[in-house]
C-alpha cells in the first residue's frame, strides 16, 4: 500500500512544481487538478487500507468540489482573456496597484 | 501488476505537463494521468469512483479545459520573461526538496498489511457508498448540491457579455450589400467557388476568370495567409509529359487535355491545310 502513497505524492510535487513555474493560467490549472488526483488516490488507498469506505466518499467530495472549481475558475480565464487577449497568470495583474 | 505498469506511465505523463509547450499537449497528457489513475482506482476495490473518474475527470472536465483552449487559442503557449527575479528556480528547488520529503517519509513508515475492503464492499460496492453518503455525510452532500449551484450560476454570470449594439438583421445586411453594391460596384451576390479541374479539385487552387487570370476570392482568406494557394496554370505545365507518358497524343485525342493540347492541335491541323 505504500507505493500508492509515494506515487500520490510524486504526483502531488510534479502539480506543485507545474503550479509554481508554468505561466500559462490554463497549465496552472491542469497542474490543480493533478495535485487534486494525487490526494484522491491517497484517499482512495487509504480506503483501502483502513477497511472502510471514508475515503472513498472523501474522494468523491473532492471530485465534486473540483468540478464546481474548474467551471469557475475557466470562467475567470475566459473574462480575463476576453479583456486582455492573454491567459498568461503574469498579465492580470492589475490588483496589484 | 497494474500499478508497476500504470505508475511509471503516470509519472512521465505528468512530467510531460511540466515540459511541453503546448497547452493541448498538457491537456492530453493529463488525460493520460487521469485515465490511469481510474484503473488504479479499480484495482484499490472501488468500481465506483473509476466510472466517476471517467466520466467526471476524462468526460467533463477536461472537455471543459479542451473547450476552453480552443476559445482562448490553441497556440497560446508559455511566456519565458521571468516576473520575478529566480523565482522559476526556486519554485523548482523548493518543490524537489518538498517531494523529496514526503517521498522518503512515506518511505519510512510501515502501513502493514492492509485490512481490503471485502466486508466494507458487502453488497456491492455503491450501496455501501449510498449507506454512507445519505447518512452520516448528508449534510456535506447537501453543501455539496449548494455549492454545484453556485457554481453553475456564477459561471452563467462570468461568461455572459451584454449586448452593446443591436443585432444585425438579414434584411440590414442585404440593404448593406446593395448599398455597397451601389457605392463602389462591390458584387453583392457570393463569391466564387474555388477551381475544379480535371486534375487537381480542391479548395486551395483559385478559380479562373476568363481572362485566365486567377480570382483571389474564390479562395479562402486563411488559406491565403498561411500561403499555401496553388496556381491552376502551374499544374498544367507537365501536362505533355503526362500526354507522352500515358501514350495519349494530344494531336490524336483533342480537347482532353485542356489548353496546351487544343493549342497543339490547332498548330498541326494547319500544318496539313499548308501540305
Amino acid at each position: 500500500m505504500t507505493q500508492y502513497v509515494v506515487l500520490s505524492a510524486i504526483l502531488f510535487t510534479i502539480g506543485c512544481i507545474g503550479v509554481l513555474t508554468r505561466r500559462n493560467a490554463i497549465v496552472v490549472f491542469m497542474c490543480i487538478e493533478l495535485m487534486l488526483n494525487a490526494g484522491n488516490l491517497a484517499l482512495v488507498a487509504f480506503a483501502k487500507q483502513h477497511g472502510n469506505l471514508d475515503g472513498q466518499i472523501a474522494a468523491f467530495f473532492v471530485m465534486v468540489v473540483a468540478a464546481a472549481e474548474v467551471v469557475i475558475g475557466l470562467a475567470i480565464i475566459m473574462t480575463i482573456f476576453r479583456t486582455r487577449r492573454s491567459a498568461s497568470v503574469d498579465d492580470a495583474s492589475l490588483l496589484k496597484y | 501488476m497494474a500499478f508497476w505498469i500504470l505508475a511509471p506511465i503516470m509519472v512521465v505523463a505528468a512530467l510531460g505537463i511540466l515540459f511541453v509547450r503546448k497547452a493541448v499537449h498538457a491537456a492530453l497528457l493529463l488525460a493520460v494521468v487521469m485515465i490511469s489513475l481510474a484503473v488504479l482506482y479499480a484495482v484499490l476495490e472501488a468500481p465506483f469512483l473509476f466510472a466517476v473518474q471517467i466520466i467526471v475527470y476524462t468526460g467533463a472536465i477536461l472537455m471543459l479545459f479542451l473547450f476552453v483552449l480552443m476559445l482562448v487559442g490553441v497556440d497560446a503557449s508559455d511566456s519565458i520573461v521571468e516576473t520575478i527575479k529566480g523565482q522559476r528556480l526556486m519554485a523548482i528547488v523548493l518543490g524537489l526538496v518538498f517531494g523529496a520529503v514526503l517521498v522518503t517519509a512515506f518511505s519510512q513508515i510501515s502501513l502493514g498489511t492492509a485490512v481490503g475492503l471485502e466486508e466494507a464492499n458487502t453488497g456491492g460496492n455503491i450501496e455501501q457508498l449510498a449507506n454512507i453518503l445519505f447518512s452520516r455525510y448528508v449534510f456535506a452532500f447537501e453543501a455539496t448540491s449548494a455549492l454545484l449551484i453556485t457554481a453553475a450560476v456564477g459561471a452563467m454570470v462570468l461568461a455572459h457579455r451584454e449586448r452593446l449594439t443591436p443585432k444585425e438583421t438579414q434584411a440590414a445586411m442585404a440593404a448593406k450589400r446593395m448599398r455597397d453594391y451601389a457605392e463602389s460596384g462591390k458584387h453583392p451576390g457570393p463569391l466564387p467557388a474555388p477551381g475544379v479541374y480535371a486534375r487537381h479539385n480542391a479548395v486551395d487552387t483559385p478559380a479562373l476568370l476568363p481572362d485566365g487570370t486567377a480570382s483571389e476570392a474564390s479562395v479562402s482568406r486563411v488559406l491565403a495567409a498561411r500561403g499555401v494557394m496553388r496556381s491552376a496554370p502551374a499544374m498544367a505545365d507537365d501536362i505533355e509529359e503526362l500526354q507522352r507518358q500515358s501514350g495519349i497524343d494530344g494531336a490524336v485525342l483533342p480537347g482532353t487535355s485542356g489548353k496546351s493540347g487544343a493549342a497543339a492541335n490547332t498548330e498541326a491541323s494547319t500544318g496539313e491545310d499548308v501540305k
